[in-house]
């Protein structure tokens, strides 16, 4: 070979290795697509929780079309695992092996995810933002592939207690709970914020998500004596619960989780007048609420769900829940680069410093770090006045 | 004491939704020896019909008339078309059907309707009847059961279309022999109970909110009434639902606790056709050998 | 046994055992899953094929198995082949146990016993007073195991994936065996004479009792060890896994299958495996409809089942 073409190699050599040494590459990443995997019960009982999935799925469309993330398109495939635990740990299988995804994101379900816990982790395959607000996600140390996005569960209960030990420290408290972990779960922070205080609970009933009503618990509730009571429902018992509390003339001071906040979805179907004086922990812009009409991220998301999710309910808070989710992410691989490898996804994603998207309620943000897997810790205290949460008191957490 | 005059009532309202429902169970009984386990998505899917109509502006009665008689034709469709096919199968090929038939309707309500809750209206006035104990829909609702009740009680005693619908489900061949036409007597009978669901998801919408997973919860207890009371007595479906909902209303506050309830009740319901397997009002069937 | 079915089965067997080394964990792990829901079918065949008693709620006795496998590996520290045994001995008396007052229902009765069975099953699991053996609504993870020692140290490729599904196919060829011969000789014909004509069969001298309350027990007792096989191949149990809707698959998988079949409890183990796999491949919006339109499909062509058609099939074209 002639001299100046070896030359030539060595130098063009020199220069390709340290571009080809920026880009790098776990399975699921190349040049044109990232692989995003997800599972999401789009059957069965959770059914109504699936168009989570479909949000997510329509967001990524947009972002497409926008020209995806440093050039690359996202490939999102989800899989429909009925809210079986057995299922998501076959679907989960499927992504990782077969479709061979980059990372999984949004696994939807308390007992979904630890079904797939232990293996996403042996396989060090980032379970990303994971659909539950249960607090045992936030755990680095012996977890390090699982990260969680939204105010835990329990978080958000020990607000709601240290508000009622603030405000009404002689009251007797009557809980209402599904009995499974979401429940479980907020009832163990109330438990947790009232501490020794936990005699303040008179009363505590459960039901199950194939109760046709909750009429008789509510009735049961007020029999009690309870003066405050703490609703732990989902958003069709939280309208029949908050319904019949005012039907039958029980006026207690109302604690409203916030899987139920949506104005649209629980407090129209209960009556509007019916909800007056609720309380609840928000984080997010609820879209029927009056105040937010013109906001600039409402009605930017109102054209997404227009032009990518006609289907898609307009009331329904899950669909913002989903384009914040996604706008969170979309965050996460743009700070990843050219480095698409899964533990610089799981650093990126742990490196968010106060990070704000505009559909959370002014004030609060997205913080981790190496010890803080929980980017959303924080939230306000807001109170329905018949047509819009009106937010008092500090943006609490952190 | 207020406090269990108080648990009772709610039962009986809740009582009042099992009721309409294992009455349209018993419609479907009465007229083919089956039961239709996917009775429940077809009483879902009318009131969802009758929701688009209310939507797109009809006032409710002319929607409710229309919806009823929408879910009849519905009904004779359902079984020339889906049933029709399988009806010389065994007997739990066609409960597949059912099933099928089930997971379908619900599947596409949501697609169709999405899973967010719908508020349905109520023809009845808003102001508390009853003071506290029970909302004057839920005290309507039981009405309108009692009303199609009678009906049915009417329809299948008093009518010679009702004779022949019993006669072509109970002895099919004999009824064939004395003129009745029985393929079109299950469409009927089929095209009634499709009828008596519609009434049952548009009273009970107001109460339990409109989503596609409404009857799943239901269902089990409707199923449980309606043997209670005999699977083949209207009458019984309609006490065997009061009873069911007064029982678990009264087992969960004051004997079990909420988070044994639902066992308990299935037991006890379980525990009772043990004793008397034909359930209170049904009828003890003999077999010569 | 004829000399054709052997060789079939023989060749059966042999594909089976060389699957796992050409296809992936993945595959692997669910073709242990359809192995798992043959053995579960096969114990609802038994009751509601054989012995004509419908169950609606067989779901339940898969989860008692899963459970007694799981809280066994978790809080007593055994190793997983020992749960099988103890899982089928208690589902074997709780499912007798069952039977005994289930003799007093027929039909719809029954199916109404069962099906508030599987229905108040996950209720059941959820109960805070046992909470600390059934880990309550967080459910129990459990260990996967490995192969053992001496198979991977004399250089035998198996990974836990492999090892686990050859474990199963073990166990389900025992089982089918076992069952085989049960049903082929005296057992099954008194079954099939108590279900078609129960009171010539009582005329007779067969004690109708025992053998329906029996036919419970061993059902359940099949099913039991699938719900274990189960757990150890998922390595998870919680309530929301053992929902009613199991117990409903369960039943599908049978009539798809085909009632009184053996080869049946197979066909319908890779329908209700596959198929809403499928389903979800075909339509994300509404995969259950799918799901549901398979099922109708297969009832109108196949009343009797994939067994029952098959034997239509190799009945014509036997005789000229």
């Amino acid at each position: 070979m002639k001299r100046s073409s070896l030359v030539f190699l060595a130098v063009s050599l020199a220069f390709a290795l340290p571009a080809a040494a920026q880009k790098k590459y776990d399975p699921g990443a190349s040049d044109r697509e990232i692989k995003i995997g997800n599972t999401n019960p789009y059957s069965g009982p959770a059914s109504a929780y699936g168009t989570i999935g479909k949000s997510i799925a329509a967001y990524f469309r947009m972002l497409n079309d926008q020209g995806g993330i440093n050039g690359r398109k996202i490939n999102f495939i989800t899989y429909d695992d009925g809210y079986s635990p057995p299922k998501t740990v076959e679907m989960a299988r499927k992504l990782v092996e077969q479709d061979e995804v980059l990372f999984v994101f949004q696994t939807l379900g308390t007992p979904s995810n630890t079904a797939i816990h232990k293996y996403m982790n042996m396989k060090k395959v980032p379970q990303m933002h994971v659909a539950t607000g249960a607090t045992k996600w936030n755990d680095p140390k012996n977890f390090p592939w699982t990260m969680g996005w939204q105010t835990s569960y329990q978080a958000e209960a020990r607000i709601y207690a240290q508000h009622i030990l603030k405000t009404k420290p002689n009251a007797k408290i009557g809980v209402l709970y599904q009995n499974d972990d979401y429940g479980k779960d907020y009832l163990k922070g109330l438990h947790d914020g009232l501490g020794d205080k936990k005699g303040m609970i008179v009363k505590e009933v459960s039901y199950e998500v194939s109760d046709p009503t909750v009429d008789s618990q509510i009735v049961q509730l007020q029999a009690s004596g309870a003066d405050v009571f703490f609703n732990i429902t989902t958003p069709k018992f939280a309208a029949m619960a908050i319904r019949k509390a005012y039907d039958i003339g029980w006026k207690p001071v109302q604690y409203l989780n916030n899987v139920s906040i949506g104005i649209g979805s629980v407090l129209t179907p209960a009556g509007l007048e019916k909800s007056v004086g609720l309380i609840t922990l928000g984080y997010l812009k609820e879209p029927t609420d009056k105040q937010f009409e013109n906001d600039p991220a409402i009605v930017k998301w109102r054209e997404f769900m227009k032009k990518y999710y006609p289907d898609g309910s307009m009331v329904d808070n899950l669909n913002v829940y989903g384009y914040s989710v996604g706008e969170t992410i979309a965050q996460v691989l743009r700070q990843c680069g050219d480095n698409l490898t899964r533990e610089n996804v799981m650093r990126q994603a742990a490196s968010m410093k106060g990070y704000r998207v505009d559909t959370l309620l002014p004030g609060v943000m997205i913080s981790t770090g190496p010890d803080d897997f929980a980017p959303i810790e924080s939230g306000q205290l807001q109170r329905f006045n018949g047509k819009e949460w009106v937010r008092f008191g500090d943006v609490m957490g952190h | 004491m207020e406090a269990f005059l108080h648990q009772v009532m709610a039962g009986l309202a809740t009582g009042g939704v099992y009721a309409s429902l294992a009455l349209a169970l018993v419609m479907i009984y009465h007229a083919t020896h089956l039961v239709n386990f996917a009775q429940g998505e077809m009483a879902m899917f009318s009131t969802y019909l009758a929701w688009s109509l209310i939507d797109a502006g009809m006032p409710y009665w002319p929607a409710f008339a229309l919806t009823v008689g929408i879910s009849f034709v519905a009904g004779i469709v359902i079984e020339r078309v889906v049933i029709r096919p399988v009806e010389h199968a065994p007997v739990l090929a066609v409960v597949v059907v059912f099933i099928a038939l089930l997971v379908i309707l619900n599947s596409v309500a949501g697609w169709i309707y999405t899973y967010t809750i719908k508020p349905f209206p109520s023809p009845f006035p808003q102001e508390m009847a009853l003071g506290r104990f029970m909302s004057p829909h839920e005290l309507g609702a039981i009405g309108v059961t009692l009303l199609v009740l009678v009906a049915l009680f009417l329809f299948f005693r008093f009518t010679p279309l009702g004779l022949a619908m019993r006669a072509a489900a109970q002895n099919p061949a004999s009824a064939r022999l004395v003129g009745i036409r029985v393929g079109w007597m299950l469409a009927l009978g089929w095209g009634l109970a499709a009828a008596v669901g519609a009434v049952a998801g548009m009273m009970m919408a107001p109460i339990v909110y409109l989503d596609p997973n409404m009857m799943t919860g239901i269902l089990l207890y409707a199923f449980a009434a309606a043997l209670l009371g005999g699977i083949d007595s209207p009458l019984g479906a309609v006490v065997g639902g009061f009873a069911v909902g007064v029982l678990e209303n009264v087992l969960g506050s004051f004997v079990i606790g909420s988070e044994l309830k639902r066992s308990v009740a299935l037991v006890l319901i379980v525990g009772v056709l043990l004793i008397r397997p034909s359930g209170f009002f049904g009828k003890v069937s003999v077999t010569r050998v | 046994m004829k000399k054709r079915e052997a060789f079939l089965l023989a060749t059966l067997v042999v594909v089976a055992c060389v699957l796992p080394f050409v296809v992936s964990n993945y595959r692997t792990f669910q073709l242990t899953l359809v192995l798992v829901y043959a053995i579960a079918l096969l114990g609802l065949n038994i009751l509601t094929g054989y012995s004509g008693q419908v169950s609606l709620g067989h779901g339940a006795f898969y989860a008692l198995g899963a459970y007694c496998a799981a809280i066994l590996m978790d809080k007593a520290g055994l190793p997983y082949w020992a749960t099988l045994p103890l899982a089928g001995a208690v589902c074997l008396v709780a499912g007798f146990l069952f039977g005994l007052p289930a003799l007093r229902l027929e039909g719809l009765y029954l199916a109404l016993a069962t099906f508030a069975l599987g229905a108040a099953m996950p209720q059941l699991l959820k109960y805070h007073h046992i909470e600390k053996w059934t880990g309550g609504v967080q459910g129990i993870v459990i260990q996967k195991p490995e192969a053992p020692a001496f198979l991977t140290g004399a250089g035998l490729p198996l990974n836990s994936d492999r090892w686990l599904y050859f474990f199963t196919l073990g166990v389900a060829l025992l089982m089918f065996a076992l069952a085989w011969n049960l049903l082929r000789g005296r057992v099954g014909r008194a079954l099939a004479a108590i279900r078609d004509q129960p009171v010539a069969a009582e005329a007779m001298g067969i004690d109708g009792a025992l053998y329906k309350s029996a036919a419970f027990g061993v059902s359940a007792m099949y099913t039991g060890v699938a719900g274990a096989l189960g757990a150890i191949a998922v390595q998870f149990v919680a309530p929301d896994s053992f929902t009613v809707f199991l117990s409903i698959t369960l039943l599908v998988g049978i009539v798809v299958g085909g009632l009184a079949s053996i080869p049946g409890a197979l066909y319908g183990a890779l329908f209700i495996q596959f198929v809403p796999n499928v389903a979800d491949e075909i339509s994300k919006a509404a995969p259950w409809a799918i799901f549901g339109v398979f099922m109708l499909g297969f009832i109108y062509l196949m009343p009797t089942g994939v067994a029952g058609a098959i034997r239509l099939l190799t009945a014509k074209r036997r005789s000229p």
